[in-house]
């Protein structure tokens, strides 16, 4: 069984690593593969906060709050303190870490709808700190973002980033899919579960909440700082609260519990409002719509209800 | 002084509103457990509707009423096409089919409608009013007046009818609601267009003094969110008492210390209230079930 699990997660890096390859061969443009790129790097976002919401049972409602940390890193690094992007980058993934880490302690206390409005709450202290700050950010206008180079080399360029948040979303995918399978994931599931059988069991749910939850910062903050890079400039909007109620509609549209659902879910919403545009002003009716009927007719997320209905049907 | 008792009233104004979407949240969430993410948009429906009923030429009562029609019509709706044919999904689920609707109404009314602030005259006109050398508008009386009525007709209407009992026990226990003999989804339906109404009626309030937009529902979610977790979520005297407390602090924050971080204050206060009560103030501590 447990070796069937593992089978079924490597064919799933597989697959995903075949399609990425074959993408930038069949797609006509470059536009196609701008689009690609920002729904890897949503992913990479969403795939963090599926493992603090769909396994460990802790709501967010404000990621983009650490997204926007990790954006913003990369700015202000080398703008304010010197820094190379590189070690911005890196430092802004730590920064964040950090934060979710202090803040952690006592709002994971909290539970079901309050944690979620006091996560909503320092995802908002986060983004007034930048939209208001306008003699460091930029304020409202935003801030230009220098590019990344490694080694002499410049990361500039749609087919570049392309590969850049594509290694880094399998990366990401293949990390979270082993960690599930661990005993720290049991531990997660048994918190999602209860956390009074849980503790009982012998788990310490506060030290595996904040574990999660830092994880899940970390995540979110390196999409952040790939976004910046990759458009090369950043506004406060990267950590607005309707960017994280996106995260949480990826999720759990996509499904939460389910690693493959955070990417199909990203690739929906990133896709969706693009493919939508033929119907100009009709647009935010449709995609409305479109969720509404999703969540209808596949409830548990399109990957985990639509692979149960399969099954179902084998049987 | 008189600087205090002006911020108190902006304040009270403000948290007027605020409480009246935390009191819809409220009604839903109790009957359906359903955190209703479109309640903002019903606000909005009373603002543009009236606004652009009373410009096709209909009187501003009529406008109104046909206001609270349409969002009512709107709840109903929400509930029979789309929370209803989702019953037994997770919770999270059901607040996903709630953003979905609330951007599907938004853009309605962007179609319908525009993409422009809409206000109308207020009927008691726009002279302000002097009381202990703060100014307030009488529009504000008007609101204060509109909540105090809404507060009190519901509270009848809970507590002295049977429709109203029926959604309380509904509340209360479904299962055993269902066993006496109640309709239970009846009941929830009925929260959905008794929530719409009371969001429809502030934003028919609000909109002489804030403007309205296609777009102001998603703010005013937000602010109604806030409150009713800050008065305990499930508990209709806290969402009243969060939403006036919401706008106090916002604006006594504003005047007395940085008008740019008033919402960061009020996010401030709100963490720590929820430290120190991880109920909000008025909500029943949990029991978890193993």
């Amino acid at each position: 069984m447990r070796h069937r699990l593992f089978a079924h997660a490597y064919w799933l890096i597989g697959g995903l690593a075949i399609v990425m390859v074959l993408l930038p061969v069949m797609a006509p443009g470059a536009f196609y593969l701008r689009v690609a790129a920002l729904v890897y790097i949503n992913a990479i976002a969403v795939i963090g906060l599926n493992l603090l919401m769909g396994y460990a049972g802790q709501v967010s409602l404000g990621h983009a709050g650490f997204f926007g940390i990790g954006a913003y890193a990369v700015g202000l690094g080398p703008a304010v303190f010197r820094l190379p992007v590189w070690a911005s980058l890196l430092a802004g993934v730590a920064l964040s870490g950090v934060v979710a880490f202090i803040v952690g302690r006592p709002i994971l206390k909290l539970r079901g709808f309050y944690l979620a409005v006091a996560t909503l709450g320092l995802g908002l202290l986060i983004w007034m700190f930048l939209n208001n700050q306008s003699d460091l950010t930029g304020g409202p206008n935003g801030m230009q973002v220098p590019r990344l180079v490694l080694f002499g080399w410049r990361a500039v360029g749609t087919s570049t980033w392309y590969w850049i948040s594509a290694a880094t979303l399998l990366f990401a995918a293949y990390l979270a899919i082993n960690l599930i399978d661990s005993p720290t994931g049991r531990a997660f599931r048994a918190i999602h579960d209860s956390e009074i059988a849980a503790r009982v069991l012998g788990v310490d749910i506060v030290r595996y909440k904040l574990l999660v939850f830092v994880l899940s910062a970390v995540y979110a903050a390196v999409a952040g700082s790939y976004l910046a890079l990759f458009d090369g400039f950043v506004t406060p909007d990267s950590a607005s609260f309707l960017r994280s109620i996106e995260f949480v509609v990826m999720a759990v549209l996509g499904g939460l519990g389910s690693v493959f659902g955070s990417i199909v879910g990203a690739a929906l919403l990133v896709v969706l409002p693009q493919a939508l545009t033929s119907f100009h002003e009709y647009e935010e009716i449709v995609l409305g719509l479109i969720m509404i009927v999703f969540m209808i007719f596949l409830p548990a997320g399109i990957v985990p209800s639509s692979l149960a209905r399969w099954r179902g049907r084998a049987a | 002084m008189s600087e205090l008792l002006q911020f108190t009233f902006s304040g009270l104004t403000v948290g007027a509103i605020y409480a009246l979407v935390a009191l819809g949240f409220t009604l839903i969430f109790n009957t359906s457990q359903v955190i209703n993410f479109a309640q903002g948009e019903f606000v909005m429906l009373g603002g543009m509707v009236t606004v652009f009923g009373a410009a096709a030429g209909i009187p501003l009562p009529l406008a109104a009423l046909l206001a609270v029609v349409v969002a009512v019509l709107f709840g109903v709706a929400l509930y029979r096409f789309a929370i209803a044919p989702a019953r037994g999904a997770s919770p999270v689920t059901l607040i996903i089919i709630t953003i979905g609707a609330s951007i599907m109404m938004r853009g309605i009314a962007a179609v319908v409608f525009d993409k422009n602030f809409h206000g109308f005259a207020s009927p008691l006109g726009d002279a302000p009013l002097k009381i202990g050398g703060a100014a307030i508008l009488p529009q504000s009386l008007l609101v204060f007046a509109g909540v105090a009525f809404i507060v009190a007709a519901l509270s009848i209407f809970l507590k002295r009818t049977l429709t109203g009992k029926s959604m309380l026990a509904t509340a209360d226990n479904p299962l055993a609601a269902r066993l006496v003999g109640i309709d239970t989804s009846r009941m929830i339906e009925i929260s959905f267009a008794v929530s719409a109404t009371i969001g429809a009626v502030g934003g028919i309030l609000a909109t002489p003094i804030a403007l309205t937009s296609y777009s102001t529902g998603t703010f005013l979610a937000l602010k109604g969110f806030v409150a009713a977790m800050l008065g305990g979520m499930g508990s209709p005297l806290g969402a009243v008492i969060g939403g006036l407390l919401l706008g106090l602090i916002e604006q006594l924050g504003a005047g007395y210390l940085s008008s740019q971080y008033k919402d960061a204050i009020a996010v401030v206060v709100l963490l720590l209230v929820l430290f120190i009560r991880p109920s909000g103030l008025f909500g029943k501590a949990g029991i978890e079930r193993v």
